[in-house]
């Protein structure tokens, strides 16, 4: 059984916004999925319908063996949800934050209390325990949500871009805190982010979301080793006409896409590729501006499933 | 049943703790209550003469009116509460959890119920101490803060619904602009209805501010009609039930918009 299980979710905002447009995906026990898309992608849509805040116009989806649209109370039960906004009461302390969170799933006592405690230890929130939460720098907020979000002890847990916002040093602390909690085999994670060397760093699967749907979806690795060979991208002078042509008849350069004044190909061998790629362009006539040579990134894997390079998207 | 209720205390004591954390809020929605007490008090003093008014003290007769008036005049905001709770993504972390949806809108109602009830007894206690009386005594004063509880219930119900459908501050600024003047001075709440055109008399008929002083005056009174108190009261409590139920089903057309 899987921890999560969507097929086909569609959904459309009124007047006409097609959030989701055939999603389907599945998260394994003890897996982290990191779903990863640009803004407007139908990340966050896709958490809010598996989480039972909405409903998805078709399709269905079962959270840790639970259907959402007939049982939402038991998916309730077993779910922990950090969204990408947080829902943390700024005018309570953090400790009644957190206690008012166990007392909504039936905590009480002398194990709640010892509970928070922990949790407030763990985050790092000790100091700030007993102060409101409108007084917090992002990271400790973010950090409390996600402590919000593991009250109960949650066998499927949601990130919505957990990071984003944050500066590089409470981003690094997060990423810490996220892989530790990676490392919990009971604990299944679904991870939105759109940030690449996120998702490539804490997530054991990526799945791939372009305008409502999974364009691509496997381990990072994988997904990168499937782009046999380097990445070269190429930036011309200015914008010509016939630069892809001139390219793709290089030997040993594949799957060349323009983007305007920039033209990207794979090569078995990248740095092999570079002069007889110049060569051929100078020969058509074609000022080149910077050339550069990559291992694949998910970038790249982005690009080729999605049309698109990521930052544009 | 019982883990509605320990829901609904747990939501409630979230709240109260908000609210007693700031209690300059309680002394500020005083100020205009007292305002309209000592202006109006001296302002009208004499309105009393008028024949058919029917009344010895014009600040007696004034009290209920500026009691219920600042019920409804706190409880038209409680939808920028509800705004604000779900611009910050708190409601949607509760909804998310097995908490019942109708313990949200409990606590909601609890807490505007002993604000309500508080800032009540406040202005009597403020009037008292300017002069005063109530023939009624304390079972009249408990019919008043009753009944300014109940029609707050209305008003927060509704300013609840509407800021959950239509999510603007706008709208509740608005709501409360246009509502509040018109209701007090289209019931009894400072003029006597025996002194009241006749239309104007209709309207105040349909109008639950003054059921709320129907309720209130008739159990005020130096003989008190129970009669009224009672069947005044029912609709005022009808009323509030259907904005509660009503408040509660917008959760679900909430939801879908999400
Ligand atoms: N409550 C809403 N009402 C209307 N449109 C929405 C709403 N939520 C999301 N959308 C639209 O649906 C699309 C997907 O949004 P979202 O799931 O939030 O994307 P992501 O989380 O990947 O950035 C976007 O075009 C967004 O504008
Ligand atoms: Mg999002």
């Amino acid at each position: 059984m899987h921890a999560v299980e969507a097929h086909d979710l569609a959904k459309t905002y009124p007047p006409g916004t097609k959030a989701l447009d055939g999603l389907g995906l599945t998260v394994g026990q003890g897996e982290v999925l990191g779903l990863l898309g640009p803004n407007g992608a139908g990340k966050t849509t896709t958490v809010k319908i598996l989480t039972t805040l909405t409903r998805p116009d078709s399709g269905s989806a079962r959270v840790a063996g639970h259907d959402v649209l007939r049982r939402p109370d038991a998916v309730r039960r077993v779910i922990g949800v950090v969204s990408q906004r947080s829902g943390a009461d700024p005018a309570a302390t953090g400790r009644d934050n957190l206690l008012l969170q166990g007392h909504l799933y039936g905590l009480a006592g002398a194990a709640l209390k010892e509970r928070t405690a922990r949790l407030l230890d763990r985050f790092d929130l000790g100091e700030v325990a007993g102060r409101q939460v409108k007084t917090y720098s992002g990271g400790q907020q973010r950090r409390l949500d996600v402590a919000l979000g593991l009250v109960h002890r949650p066998k499927v847990l949601f990130l919505d871009e957990p990071t984003t916002g944050l500066d590089p040093e409470a981003r690094a602390a997060m990423w810490e805190e996220i892989s530790r909690l990676a490392g919990d085999e009971e604990m299944a994670i679904l991870l939105t982010t759109h940030y690449l060397d996120e998702a490539d760093r804490l997530a054991g699967r990526v799945a791939i979301v372009d305008a409502g749907r999974i364009v691509a979806e496997g381990a990072p690795g994988r997904l990168k080793g499937e782009l046999r060979g380097d990445a070269v991208h190429i930036e011309l002078k200015e914008e010509t006409a016939g630069a892809s042509e001139a390219l793709s008849t290089v030997p040993g350069v594949r799957e060349v896409q323009v983007d305007g004044r920039r033209l990207s190909a794979r090569a078995d061998d990248g740095a092999a590729a570079v002069p007889a790629a110049l060569a051929a362009l100078d020969h058509a006539g074609i000022a080149v501006a910077s050339v550069t040579v990559a291992r694949p990134s998910l970038d790249d894997v982005y690009l080729k499933h999605a049309g698109r390079r990521f930052a544009e998207a | 049943m019982t883990a509605l209720m320990t829901d609904t205390w747990w939501m409630t004591a979230r709240r109260l703790k908000a609210w007693i954390r700031q209690p300059a809020l309680l002394v500020i929605t005083l100020v205009q209550p007292a305002i309209w007490l000592f202006l109006f008090g001296n302002l009208f003093k004499k309105v009393v003469q008028l024949p058919g008014f029917g009344s010895g003290s014009y600040l007696d007769y004034l009290v209920p009116g500026v009691v219920v008036m600042s019920a409804v005049s706190s409880s038209m905001w409680a939808g920028m509460g509800a705004i604000e709770e779900i611009d910050r993504g708190t409601l949607n972390r509760f909804l998310v959890t097995p908490v019942r949806r109708s313990a949200i809108m409990n606590a909601n109602l609890v807490e505007q119920a002993v604000s309500t009830a508080v800032q009540s007894l406040l202005i009597v206690l403020l009037a008292w101490a300017a002069g005063a009386e109530f023939s009624g005594g304390i079972g009249g004063v408990a019919v008043l803060v009753v009944a300014s509880v109940l029609l707050g219930a209305v008003f927060a119900a509704m300013s609840n619904t509407f800021g959950m459908l239509i999510r603007q501050r706008e709208t509740i600024i608005g709501l409360s602009v246009f509502l509040l003047l018109p209701l007090t001075f289209l019931s009894s709440a400072f003029m006597a209805p025996a002194l009241m055109p006749e239309w104007m008399r209709h309207v105040a008929a349909a109008n639950p501010l003054n059921w709320a002083l129907d309720t209130a005056r008739a159990a005020l009174s130096a003989s008190p009609d129970w009669g009224i108190v009672v069947i005044h009261g029912a609709w005022l409590l009808a009323l509030a039930v259907v904005m509660v139920g009503l408040s509660i089903r917008t959760f679900r057309t909430y939801q879908k918009t999400v």
